[in-house]
């Protein structure tokens, strides 16, 4: 069987509220960990070298590529992955927008995205165009070309901050 | 019976209204299940070991040592897989395993099942493999000169996969009819589809001894069928399930050499088996975009009439078939459906190269014609001094007619789309008259919806769909299709509710189950929505059909009465006279029995009838025009693309807001392909791909993409369901060109090779400063023996659609 050299290591962390204690081989990344010893495949990988914003989770509040952080780095730490972002069946705000303006279409990279969006916008409830484009610009989509991806966080933005806010008649059909 | 449509000319609840997409929801909370999400009790983890050199005979292979190793269950080589296959039938020139040859940087030639990843990946390094060195193939030019070494022992000749030659009426005497005859060449260069998912897969031999596989893959049937050919078991003992894929864009739709080796592992150790490859291995799976080199001949008279036109390509195919010769025809196929073409020629040649291999990305096989074209069409219009948009404009090719080579044009709303963004753009004050380093460009596309005939040649419908309705007022739509993220799940919802006056959300949708749901094709050739949309509205229609006379039964009125709006079934004279949707089911279940529907599709027949004539025919084709801004920096030679106003004819759209999420992921895909995509590999250093990860593969990120402006021209088509055309695919083909375009608006140079890196821009703004020939691209193309033309007497010369009797010929000794 496999070596005995790969002993666990034993970590305790906080995942989405909840206290969590692990034991995983110790050079496993927090996305093997999260994926492979906690069954949360929400968190997605496009190249485990850090090069396209897939695996994006939070860590105390902040963005991180989960496949270059060492899972025992975690020790401790609060971790936000998309598994947590609803509250109960109730979904973010983000969410919501995501969905209803197509800003998922096969949705591989949408975890990554809707943390990222999440980090943006409690720093920043008032985001320009420009500062979205920014935030996001670690994190790759190949099948929006990201516009709806905006509009999403745009119109949530808007709802969080307490406004009736709809989608522009464009955004759904077009221009005139 | 007299059947009435339902709705009895009341407006759509659903078609045309921006739902949600039925499985939205999962997709934004993390419960998507993708194939590298599944996990099964006992299973083993899979690794290939792939070829380091790009040509060689394999002269021994030891797995002796990987074999000991603890942890390892089993470990295969290409012996245990002897039987070829390919996604063509013409082109079964693969093994999942590599016998007695490699022919890239890449190919598997052995592969390892262990209880877990690492020790997989331990095991590699004691596998022994001893190459000895071929030469290798890794250009065009070097596939057309070079005979030997031979990569496929099959094909035209030397390294030539497949070489084709067709000519649709006279061309030399349309030349002779021109004003001006005009030859260009372009070089459009390879790039990839770089989904975020990587390939992944799981198989499983149940203890039933049936095998199941898991898989992001495109095309669930045509692995069904390459399984049962390779694994040798009977494909009633096989059940794909294609999982919801990360991304396609052409790039999951061959079976794939993964998958088939952990069906045999699966079979071989009795434990589930799985595999998600690499970025790396993704990059070496490719079946991208082919590197096309091109030539084209075109004669207009003085208002840009098209007289004749004469296209070239040559296309790099890499080092397997794949769908390779359907590719070469479609280099060729589609020049003729946007401006009237009288006569055409098209000769193209593709050949193997020691490289990944090429295959169906996104526009398959047009983008490069088609930016080879549009740039062409562009100097044209300058050289006869007649502005670009009104060379096409006013010689647009007619809806409802035939095209040269044979195409049936549905509707066609080029015109209307040409209209809105030249207006939209502020074209007629910007074109040439923007200051230097500014510029605009403008370029047309189209493209099919779904193609005319399937891969293997059968009979049978290309889309079925079965419907299940419940007492409880549950409908079950059950299809082969594969949900890729364009919303195909969806619109098989949007659709059956629409017509049983339901909401979509009421209907559980089953798809891409070969054990669970008929056969749809695949998700290729934007055919889903207009195929299995057509066979779903069937199905529906007639489900419709029993609860109607079940309920005009049960009310006491005229079948004609009966409609279905809003989880009801009424009375249209008397709307408050009706029953719920649920009772109408219970009405239909006791006089009829169980309630179960199904429905299917096949593409009308093509007036094609020539030997080539079953690539380029659809039941209807899309079409899109495209205005871009670009500001051309002459310092650095960086293009910013800007602004993009784009129109798409889409017929009708099912959900409009899918509809402009493919056009604004069509524009930026086509606008990665126009200033950064590319695969390419150092020729003097084995073989070996320049930058096969995300960081080095530039694609745009949120900083390069540009502003999009997008309207939808509805021009309903009589074949599509409800009159819907495509969009995933072509919004992407006017953009390229529109770059190149806007570029020689800006600064003057014409870029006649993409991508336009700033490299190539800056060599022609400098040839354009010593006084040289302003552009950037090849000079020539090969000189290579083309076969006699097939002779196609058009449809305005009074063909039938068949070929001429080819003549004999007696050579002299």
């Amino acid at each position: 069987m496999p070596k005995a050299k790969k002993q666990k290591a034993h970590v305790r962390l906080t995942i989405n509220r909840e206290e969590v204690e692990v034991a995983f081989a110790p050079h496993k990344t927090l996305l093997e960990v999260l994926r492979e010893d906690l069954a949360l495949t929400g968190t997605k990988h496009g190249c485990e070298l850090g090069e396209c914003g897939v695996c994006t989770v939070l860590v105390d509040g902040q963005p991180v590529l989960s496949c270059l952080m060492l899972g025992l780095d975690a020790e401790g730490r609060a971790v936000t992955t998309i598994e947590g972002m609803a509250e109960g069946n109730e979904l973010h705000p983000l969410q919501e927008t995501f969905a209803d303006l197509g800003a998922a279409q096969c949705g591989y990279c949408t975890p990554g995205f809707l943390l990222t969006a999440q980090e943006l916008l409690e720093k920043n409830p008032s985001p320009s165009r420009a500062e979205i484009q920014e935030a996001l610009s670690g994190n790759l989509c190949r099948c929006t070309g990201y516009i709806k991806i905006y509009e999403a966080v745009e119109l949530a933005a808007a709802r969080m901050r307490g406004e009736q806010a709809e989608p522009a008649k464009e955004i759904i059909y077009g221009y005139e | 019976m007299a059947m009435n449509n339902g709705n009895n000319g009341r407006p759509h609840k659903v078609i045309g209204k921006p739902f949600r997409k039925v499985d939205a929801r999962a997709k934004c909370n993390g419960q998507t299940r993708f194939a590298d999400d599944i996990s099964l009790p006992r299973m083993l983890y899979c690794k290939l070991l792939r070829s380091p050199v790009p040509h060689a005979l394999i002269k021994r292979i030891d797995t002796t040592r990987a074999r000991q190793l603890p942890g390892v269950v089993a470990v295969i080589t290409g012996s245990d897989l002897p039987i070829p296959y390919g996604i063509l039938p013409v082109s079964q020139d693969e093994h999942a395993l590599c016998i007695d040859k490699v022919r890239m940087i890449g190919d598997p030639v052995a592969a390892i099942a262990a209880v877990d990843e690492d020790t997989a990946f331990e095991a590699m390094d004691l596998i022994e493999v001893e190459y000895e060195r071929l030469k290798t193939i890794s250009t065009i030019e070097e596939g057309v000169y070079v005979d030997e070494p031979r990569i496929h022992e099959y094909g035209d000749g030397g390294n030539i996969h497949k070489r084709v030659s067709l000519e649709f009426g006279d061309v030399d005497e349309g030349f002779a009819e021109a004003d001006h005859v005009r030859e260009d060449v372009f070089f459009y260069e390879g790039n990839t589809h770089l989904p975020l998912e990587q390939h992944a897969a799981v198989a499983h031999f149940d203890a039933d001894n049936k095998l199941t596989l898991w898989s992001a893959t495109q095309t669930p049937h045509y692995v069904h069928r390459a399984l049962a050919k390779v694994l040798g078991l009977p494909a009633a003992h096989i059940r794909v399930i294609a999982t919801p894929n990360g991304g396609g864009f052409g790039g999951k739709s061959d079976p794939f050499n993964h998958e088939v080796v952990v069906a045999k592992l699966a079979m071989m150790t009795g434990r589930p088996v799985k595999i998600t490859l690499t970025r790396e291995e993704v990059f070496y799976c490719h079946r991208g975009r082919h590197p096309v080199l091109m030539w084209v001949k075109t004669g207009v008279k003085r208002d840009g009439a098209i007289t004749a036109m004469h296209f070239r390509t040559f296309l790099d195919g890499g080092a397997y078939g794949s769908y390779g010769v359907a590719s070469t025809f479609y280099t060729g196929a589609l020049q003729t459906v946007t401006y009237n073409v009288p006569r055409y020629k098209f000769e193209g040649v593709r050949v193997f190269t020691n490289k990944p291999p090429c295959g169906p990305k996104r526009g398959h096989g047009t983008p490069q014609p088609r930016f080879a074209l549009e740039a062409h069409l562009d100097k044209i219009a300058e050289e006869i001094g007649i502005s670009p948009v009104d060379i096409r404009r006013r010689h647009l090719a007619p809806a409802f007619s035939v095209t040269a080579n044979y195409l049936r044009i549905g509707s066609m709303g080029l015109g209307a789309c040409i209209d809105k963004i030249i207006e939209a753009s502020d074209w007629q004050n910007k074109f040439r008259r923007l200051p230097y380093g500014k510029g605009v460009g403008f370029a047309c596309s189209s493209y099919l919806c779904g193609a005319g005939l399937p891969i293997y040649w059968n009979n049978m419908p290309h889309s079925g769909v079965q419907l299940r309705l419940d007492r409880q007022g549950g409908v079950c739509v059950l299809c082969g299709s594969t949900d890729i993220g364009q919303g195909s799940d969806s619109i098989l919802a949007y659709i059956v509710a629409e017509v049983l006056g339901i909401d979509p959300f009421d209907i559980r949708v089953v798809t891409a189950d070969t054990d669970l749901t008929p056969v749809d094709l695949g998700s290729y050739s934007s055919r889903v929505t207009l195929m299995t949309g057509n066979a779903a509205l069937q199905a529906a229609e007639r489900a419709r059909e029993l609860l109607t006379i079940a309920v005009a039964e049960k009310l006491n009125v005229p079948i004609e009465n009966i409609a279905f709006a809003e989880r009801r079934a009424f009375d249209v004279e008397n709307p408050e006279v009706g029953v719920s949707f649920a009772e109408a089911v219970v009405l239909a279940e006791s006089k009829f029995g169980t309630i179960g529907t199904v429905g299917s599709y096949t593409p009308p027949r093509s007036p094609g009838k020539f030997k080539g004539a079953g690539v380029g025919p659809s039941p209807a084709y899309s079409y899109s025009a495209a205005v871009v801004e670009v500001g051309v920096d002459p310092e650095t030679g960086i293009v910013t693309v800007e602004r993009c106003w784009i129109a798409h004819d889409i017929g009708q759209s099912i959900n409009p807001v899918l509809v402009m999420g493919q056009v604004e992921g069509s524009v930026y895909m086509g606008l990665g392909e126009a200033l950064m995509e590319e695969m390419t590999y150092r020729a003097n250093r084995n073989v070996v791909h320049k930058f096969p990860s995300m960081l080095e593969y530039k694609s745009p990120t949120t900083l390069e993409m540009c502003d999009v402006k997008t309207f939808l021209i509805e021009d309903p088509d009589p074949n599509g369901p409800f009159g819907a055309k495509e969009v995933g695919q072509g919004p992407l083909l006017p953009v390229p060109p529109a770059v190149v375009n806007a570029i020689y608006d800006a600064v003057g140079v014409r870029i006649d090779e993409v991508p336009a890196t700033p490299e190539k821009v800056l060599a022609a703004l400098r040839a354009k400063q010593q006084g040289k020939d302003a552009r950037f691209g090849p000079k020539s193309i090969p000189e290579i023996e083309w076969p006699a033309p097939l002779k196609v007497p058009t449809p305005a010369e009074g063909g039938d659609g068949k070929e001429l009797p080819r003549l004999a010929v007696h050579v002299k000794d």
